[in-house]
């Protein structure tokens, strides 16, 4: 059992707050003093971004994180040796999340290595369609006991979503509408769309992304599902240049 | 292989130029796309072909590009370019073409699809802006939305394409990541095509992209190639010539000119990089030289990148050319060895364009121009039959041609 399963085993009555952060942002060496900050305050789960030069899902505000983190010289190989001591204080899982192209040029099972070997709980990766996982990567992603979380989005049938829960482990991410991330279209008219989700008792539990910004939005996400993921809004709050902890704090202090 | 539905656009298509149901053309290509946009690329994959065999699909596709594009284009004995070479040169005259470049004969295409899967608004990317102005110009004559993107570089050096696009009643947008040109214009447009995924067709302009994009945008370009067999037969007594040249960014016009000879292993097909300021130069975008396996804009091609894996800033002076990737169709013939790929640097091309103009009195595109001048790099004799691409015309190059003639 993974800390992803077992954190959703535990926490079955409680909301999963599952909070992004892009790695090497602000600074290079920012990475796990956000994390620590992130478990202190109130996060179940770390969603951790690996910057790339051309994130198709993402909004401006990640972007320009991802733009920043490369800025500040990060690379995979830079992070696995910052995540090396990952595990002796931070306890609650730990995704990363990224594009593919950087990960099959550090090379895609060295990268399943060498994530397992620091800790990582799962992956999203967001542009490894089904086909793809099924025929290659599936494989390796299980080899090293690592969870791979796929998206869903309000446009997925009904019959594609039970073929994405049944290779997915971990969890189901549910994006919250058609939309890339930090977007503004209005979670409460998603209601419909949760609930179903919530009524084909999914094999997985389920979080909703993108659009997460605050209390109610989060409320809102949470009410047919097991959790939400918040991204654009956090990294919003640390880029205003506050101290990593101070601004970490203030900002969960109004969701949890 | 697409065994059955192979000759859709021609009757002369044949299997082995197509990917496999996967989207693949060797090991690449295939959709490496988000979920969030899964539903239309689907849609697409499962639709296009049905709907490009349809007889009326075919009739009106034909019809515009006859009556509207000015098909069939030229096939143009170069006199005095063939005594240059020592050779016998002929011009695919796609310059001709309606806007002034082969790529309406994709928009063309793509509009009829767009609107047989019943959507009401189109969005593009656009490099050197001809793409752009040729999917506005559609989208008026269709009477639908327009919205292109274009990289606020290219924005600056295109000026004259930019306000032709606004003229047509398109919306230009400027990608402001990134390098700001042509590959940050893409992600722009997959990006509004994420948050407006229903009633939106997005126009591709080049054989890049997930499955179906490349074999879509190549079918529809091979109406090139399906023109210069019958005009070479007409004009040499064979369909059969030595060489085809085309220059390659993502590799649209090179698709449309080589896809009917690609199964005559005698034609001998030239793909032409921009080199920019050398290969070596760190200014380039001669991906075949430069780049490694890997995946942009949703398929895995061959990429300029770090070796982190960050896709890198290309550069060319030609704006249709400075893309950091290749359709995977390209990458497949460079991999297999069944293409030639050679590069031009800026300068070069510059000179090739003046040299075209003074000898045959014809302005090409800063892109066709590279052609032109690897016409230089290849040993040719009075036997060969070399057909050039002439994939467009020079007037938006007009403003850098004036820089480098200094007048």
């Amino acid at each position: 059992m993974t800390r992803i399963e077992k954190l959703f085993s535990e926490k079955k009555q409680q909301k999963v707050l599952n909070v992004y952060c892009t790695a090497g942002f602000p600074k290079l060496d920012s990475t796990l003093e956000v994390m620590k900050s992130l478990q202190a305050n109130g996060a179940d789960l770390i969603e951790l971004g690996m910057p790339y030069s051309d994130p198709l899902a993402d909004g401006e505000v990640i972007q320009q994180s991802g733009a920043v983190a490369l800025q500040n010289g990060m690379t995979i190989a830079i992070l696995f040796e910052q995540l090396k001591e990952m595990r002796s204080i931070i306890n609650i899982p730990v995704i990363l999340m990224g594009y593919m192209n950087p990960v099959l040029q550090y090379g895609f099972e060295n990268f399943c290595a060498k994530a397992a070997e620091v800790g990582v709980d799962g992956l999203i990766l967001p542009d490894l369609p089904m086909y793809e996982y099924e025929s290659e990567y599936g494989q390796i992603i299980k080899k090293y006991g690592l969870n791979l979380i796929f998206l869903v989005t309000p446009e997925t049938k009904e019959e594609r979503i039970r073929r994405i829960d049944d290779l997915s482990t971990g969890f189901l991410y549910a994006v919250s509408s058609s939309s890339t991330t930090g977007s503004n279209k209005d979670i409460s008219e998603q209601e419909p769309y949760f609930k179903k989700l919530h009524d084909m008792n999914l094999k997985n539990p389920i979080l909703v992304g993108f659009g997460i910004k605050d209390k109610q939005t989060f409320e809102a996400a949470c009410k047919y599902t097991n959790g939400a993921i918040i991204g654009t809004a956090y990294i919003k709050a640390l880029g205003n240049g506050k101290d990593v902890q101070m601004a970490t704090k203030e900002f969960l202090e109004k969701i949890v | 292989m697409m065994t059955t539905k192979e000759n859709i656009l021609s009757p002369i298509g044949k299997e082995g130029v197509g990917p496999n149901e996967f989207g693949y053309y060797g090991t690449f290509g295939g959709a490496f796309i988000p979920e969030m946009l899964y539903p239309n690329v689907d849609q697409l994959k499962t639709r296009y072909l049905e709907i490009m065999s349809e007889a009326s699909f075919q009739k009106e596709f034909r019809d515009l590009l006859k009556d509207y594009v000015g098909r069939p284009t030229p096939l143009f004995f170069a006199e005095r370019l063939s005594k240059q070479f020592n050779t016998q040169i002929f011009l695919k005259r796609e310059d001709l073409c309606h806007t002034g470049a082969h790529k309406i004969n994709n928009t063309v295409g793509q509009i009829l699809l767009a609107q047989r899967l019943g959507k009401k608004r189109i969005i593009a990317e656009t490099g050197a802006g001809q793409h752009g102005v040729a999917t506005a110009t559609v989208c008026a004559l269709k009477g639908m939305e327009c919205v292109v993107y274009m990289g606020e570089v290219d924005i600056e050096r295109q000026a004259p394409n930019v306000a032709r696009m606004k003229m047509l009643g398109a919306t230009v947008v400027p990608a402001k990541s990134g390098s700001r040109t042509l590959k940050d214009a893409t992600n722009e447009a997959i990006r509004a095509w994420i948050n407006e995924p229903v009633d939106t067709h997005y126009i591709i302009g080049s054989v890049v992209g997930p499955h179906p994009y490349p074999d879509m945008v190549a079918r529809f370009q091979s109406v090139i190639s399906e023109e210069m067999r019958w005009q070479l037969k007409e004009k040499t007594g064979s369909e059969l010539p030595t060489h085809v040249i085309a220059c390659v960014g993502g590799g649209s016009n090179a698709a449309g000119a080589f896809y009917h000879y690609i199964n005559e292993p005698s034609v001998k097909l030239v793909a032409v990089e921009a080199a920019g300021f050398g290969v070596n130069s760190g200014m380039s975008a001669a991906t075949t030289q430069l780049g490694r396996a890997g995946i942009l804009h949703g398929s895995k091609s061959l990429v300029m990148q770090t070796e982190d894996g960050q896709v890198v800033e290309p550069h060319s002076i030609s704006a249709g050319l400075d893309y950091p990737g290749i359709g995977p169709m390209h990458a497949h013939l460079y991999e297999s060895g069944r293409g030639t790929f050679l590069n031009v640097t800026d300068e070069d091309a510059l000179q090739a364009a003046f040299d075209l103009a003074k000898l045959e009195g014809i302005i090409p595109a800063l892109e066709s121009a590279h052609a032109f001048s690897a016409l230089k790099q290849m040993t040719l004799n009075e036997k060969d039959k070399v057909v050039i691409c002439l994939s467009g015309r020079g007037d938006k190059d007009l403003a850098t041609y004036m820089k480098a003639m200094r007048v």
